[in-house]
């Protein structure tokens, strides 16, 4: 009997390609399940073409793919397929923008973004490939970004 | 020519292109005889200044204080944070927002890194970042390129060494930034664990500048120009006995000086302790003192600019 890993959806999206292990992260930066009440599968450890996998699968609707750039920090492989009708009509690499807000927290235990202030974290990029940011408030660059994810 | 610092925050030097850095500096020479009260001045009058300072740090305040009062300008605030409402649980946000509607000009002490950019964030009236924890110092870098520029006349071309905490020393790692981007000869001379970071090294090569990093003063200090010395802080050492290694590894007396160019100078942010032998005070290399005097005119300048565009 074919496994069924994956089960397809007829409308949504479906997060492909994110870094095995990072699917949970993910659905912490996009707020699910609190912000949706769509039906959401997630399949880890998935054997892909590139080495193992996470698929986040969000029925019935339609994230808005750059929106989802903000993932880039923790799945900066990942795509954004929008579906529709089982076909996919929109896909979209997912692409680091400038700055990243509210997603990953400083390193630097004394940067006043970890103390009780009315700020978001912070981040600028400094250069997308090798992936390298650096926190708006403090200067510091993490060594470790994944880690920093909220 | 753009040179707007009207309003502007002076929140890092890295904020500055170099002809920024120039004008401040040209700026602060029209400043020396009212920083010293040769002439007097009062194009500020009309504004007040909130001094906030969440740390202790008796130089800087009282320089900054000195610098406003020059200019006929007021200022207001706290040296001591014990005093504040901080000890209360608000937030350095609500502080800002509170000096921000009782003054013109917000000049900020903060013991943790990035609290300036904060402040930027909440107040209207423009930031002066004098110190946050590890981070920046702009106005401590300005004045000692400005110290450079008064006593040699040019910035690029000098060989400048600087000695002592080269990893932890904020002050050394805006001021290695700062001279790269004028194309200083640069030499880091520091014990083996207190080494200059990779990341400073890195940004001062993107100017084109090779640093040399050395252990050895002796060899260092023959051609210099210039010697910057800092203080090891005890409080970076897990134990006193490391400490108590490292910190003797390196003084600055007139012995070494016999080795040294007739027009070394010597600077040094201050305070010091034992890394500059009270001997060299009386020599003509000495100039941390004056180095001391010049965050007035530095200053002047900068509040003049912020607050009034240029005008003198
Ligand atoms: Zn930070």
């Amino acid at each position: 009997m074919k496994e069924l890993k994956i089960i397809p959806i007829k409308n949504g999206t479906v997060i492909d390609h994110i870094t095995a292990g990072y699917a949970v992260k993910v659905l912490r930066v996009l707020k699910i399940p609190e912000s949706t009440s769509s039906v959401v599968s997630v399949a880890m450890n998935v054997s892909g073409k590139m080495g193992k996998k996470d698929i986040v699968k969000v029925e019935n609707r339609e994230l808005d793919p750059h929106e989802l750039d903000k993932i880039a920090l923790i799945a900066p492989k990942a795509t954004i397929n929008i579906i529709r009708e089982y076909e996919v009509v929109k896909k979209h690499k997912v692409e680091l923008p400038n700055e990243v807000v509210g997603i990953a927290k400083c390193s630097n235990p004394t940067c006043i973004s970890n103390a009780r202030e009315p700020v978001k974290s912070r981040f600028q990029i400094v250069s997308k490939d090798p992936l390298r940011i650096k926190c708006y408030y403090c200067d510091r660059e993490p060594e470790d970004i994944a880690e920093g994810i909220i | 020519m753009k040179m707007n610092f009207k309003n502007r925050d002076i929140v890092s030097i890295k904020d500055f292109s170099k002809t920024d850095i120039t004008a401040i500096l040209n700026y602060a020479k029209h400043m020396i005889p009212y920083a010293k009260g040769e002439k007097q001045i009062d194009i500020l009058k009309k504004y007040i200044l909130s001094s906030l300072f969440f740390e202790p740090s008796t130089r800087t305040r009282l320089s900054f204080e000195s610098a406003m009062n020059r200019l006929g300008g007021r200022v207001i605030g706290f040296a001591d944070p014990s005093a504040t409402s901080q000890k209360k649980g608000e937030s350095l946000a609500d502080t800002i927002r509170m000096a921000d509607a009782y003054s013109d000009i917000i000049v900020i002490r903060h013991p943790q890194e990035g609290a300036a950019r904060l402040a930027a964030e909440f107040a209207e009236v423009p930031i002066i970042n004098a110190g946050d924890g590890a981070g920046q110092h702009p106005t401590q870098c300005l004045l000692d390129l400005f110290t450079i520029l008064t006593e040699k006349k040019r910035i690029e071309k000098n060989h400048i060494v600087l000695l002592g905490d080269l990893k932890y020393g904020r002050t050394v790692h805006s001021l290695a930034y700062a001279l790269s981007l004028f194309g200083a000869e640069l030499t880091f001379v520091s014990p083996e664990s207190l080494k200059m970071p990779k990341e400073v090294i890195n940004e001062c090569k993107e100017f084109g500048v090779e640093p040399n990093s050395t252990v050895n003063l002796d060899k260092a200090i023959i051609d210099a120009d210039v010697l910057y010395v800092t203080r090891i802080q005890k409080e970076r050492f897990p134990d006193a006995e490391e400490y108590n290694r490292v910190v003797g590894t390196y003084k600055v007396d007139n012995e070494l000086l016999k080795q040294a160019k007739k027009d070394l100078i010597i600077m040094h942010p201050l305070p010091r302790v034992t890394e500059i032998d009270p001997e060299v005070d009386a020599t003509h290399h000495a100039l941390y003192f004056k180095q001391a005097f010049n965050g007035i005119p530095i200053r002047m300048a900068l509040l003049s600019l912020v607050l009034e565009g240029r005008k003198l």
